[in-house]
């Protein structure tokens, strides 16, 4: 499925001395200065999962990433908190685009993403009460993530809502991918276990390092590096292909 | 009294609010490339933290006993205006602060460290003047943070580093080492 960009005309060639025609106004795309470019919804979900990533590529949303990814089930819960919220504020926000003034658009989005995560917060605490209780203050801190109010403005408020929500939907699994990759490591090292379960066997003497707050940190710089490192491999061959 | 010192000391060191409790982490990263915007932010951020205490403070007491449910909508609806009203402030009455602080102050509001002092404060059950002692020592830790970020990354702009790690990589090592400095801490809490 392509979509193909019509050849915008420049306007009717003014010929002197003849009267331009005026006909009924042709009816024109609506200009929304910094909207995305058209894509398909495959290619808007797939942006937040691997170009756009929004923790390894854009360092937004670090908090959470940080703070909760201790252990895998922590991690996995809050990335899929936080694309319930991105799905739900992105529609949301598409959907109310042309009813919020822009002067007091900020506060907006930040009531509707407010909104959502207040669900998220109470649906987790009926439904998952020990994970609601593992998670604490960072299930209501989601409202402070950057990402949300940061993909509600250059995103959602310009575009359809089904592009906003596969929009939402590929930041989101991008933002658990990263989060599960993360807790997976620090859990898998800090542990011996994963979700829970024993994997490295009772001999396995766990780094205590890796579930201190300073793990968190070594864990994604570490991450950051190997991505960077694998970027400068397939540069390198893509070179010598060249030549 | 040592129980406000005590309040002080767990969140300026023990508990540091960015270094320990991951909050404000995204202008950890983003605006530490310097060390005189740093210590301004920090600043910016302690008096924003103070209004944030007293606010939650009176939002707990008088409005949300029976509504407990709105607090998240509350909180930040609130803080969000509270910060519009001090930039006002102190745009009209001390226009050289403001020039200083420039973008900084409005980016305050999106800051996870606010909200989370402001939930914090609820879920401990501080009183206004031990939430006050906790916003303080909360802006101190915030701005003690960003300064040491900040000079360990001055320095390392004009270290010899390998190309992998130019970018956030080696940013996010240093912190890690800055945070299990601040572990030696935590034994002052066993006492």
């Amino acid at each position: 499925m392509t979509t193909t960009i019509a050849p915008t005309p420049l306007g009717p060639v003014v010929t002197p001395g003849i009267p331009i025609p005026q006909g009924p106004p042709s009816p024109q795309p609506e200009f929304i200065p910094g909207a995305p470019p058209p894509a398909t919804l495959l290619a808007d979900a797939w942006r937040g999962i691997a170009a756009e990533n929004p923790v390894l590529v854009q360092m937004l949303g670090m908090c959470p990433t940080m703070a909760v990814t201790n252990v895998l089930a922590n991690g996995i819960a809050m990335g899929l908190a936080t694309t319930f919220v991105l799905v739900g504020s992105g529609l949301c926000v598409s959907l109310l685009r042309k009813y919020i003034a822009h002067e007091v658009r900020i506060t907006s989005y930040i009531l509707i993403i407010a909104t959502f995560v207040t669900l998220a917060d109470l649906l987790l605490a009926a439904s998952f009460p020990e994970i609601s209780k593992a998670l604490g203050p960072f299930i209501p801190l989601i409202v402070a993530n950057c990402l949300l109010l940061g993909r509600a403005e250059a995103f959602a408020a310009k575009v359809k809502p089904v592009r906003a929500v596969a929009d939402g939907m590929g930041m989101g699994l991008g933002f658990t991918l990263s989060l599960s990759a993360m807790s997976a490591i620090r859990e898998l090292l800090g542990r011996g276990s994963l979700l829970g379960f024993d994997i490295l066997g009772p001999r396995w003497e766990p780094w205590v390092f890796m579930v201190l707050p300073a793990g968190g940190f070594f864990t994604l710089g570490l991450l950051l590096i190997t991505a960077a490192w694998i970027d400068e491999l397939r540069r390198k061959r893509r070179m010598v292909v060249v030549k | 009294m040592s129980n406000l010192a005590w309040i002080f000391v767990s969140t300026l060191l023990v508990n540091n609010f960015t270094l320990v409790m991951f909050l404000g982490l995204c202008s950890f990263f983003g605006v530490t490339a310097k060390i005189e915007t740093a210590w301004r932010l920090g600043l910016a951020n302690t008096f924003v933290l103070i209004i944030t205490a007293v606010s939650a403070w009176i939002l707990n007491t008088y409005v949300l006993t029976h509504t407990p449910y709105l607090r998240t909508i509350a909180f930040i609806v609130v803080i969000a205006s509270a910060v519009q009203i001090v930039e006002m402030a102190v745009k009209k009455y001390l226009p050289v602060l403001f020039r200083q602080l420039g973008i900084y102050l409005p980016l305050i509001t999106t800051n996870c460290a606010i909200l989370g002092l402001a939930l914090f404060q609820t879920s401990r059950h501080y009183t206004l003047v031990e939430g006050l002692v906790f916003a303080l020592g909360a802006g101190f830790g915030l701005t003690l943070a960003l300064s040491l970020l900040a000079s360990i990354r001055e320095r390392m702009e004009v270290a010899d580093v390998p190309v992998v790690a130019r970018r956030m990589g080696l940013v996010l090592v240093a912190a890690s080492c800055l945070s299990l400095a601040f572990m030696g801490f935590a034994g002052m809490g066993s006492q």
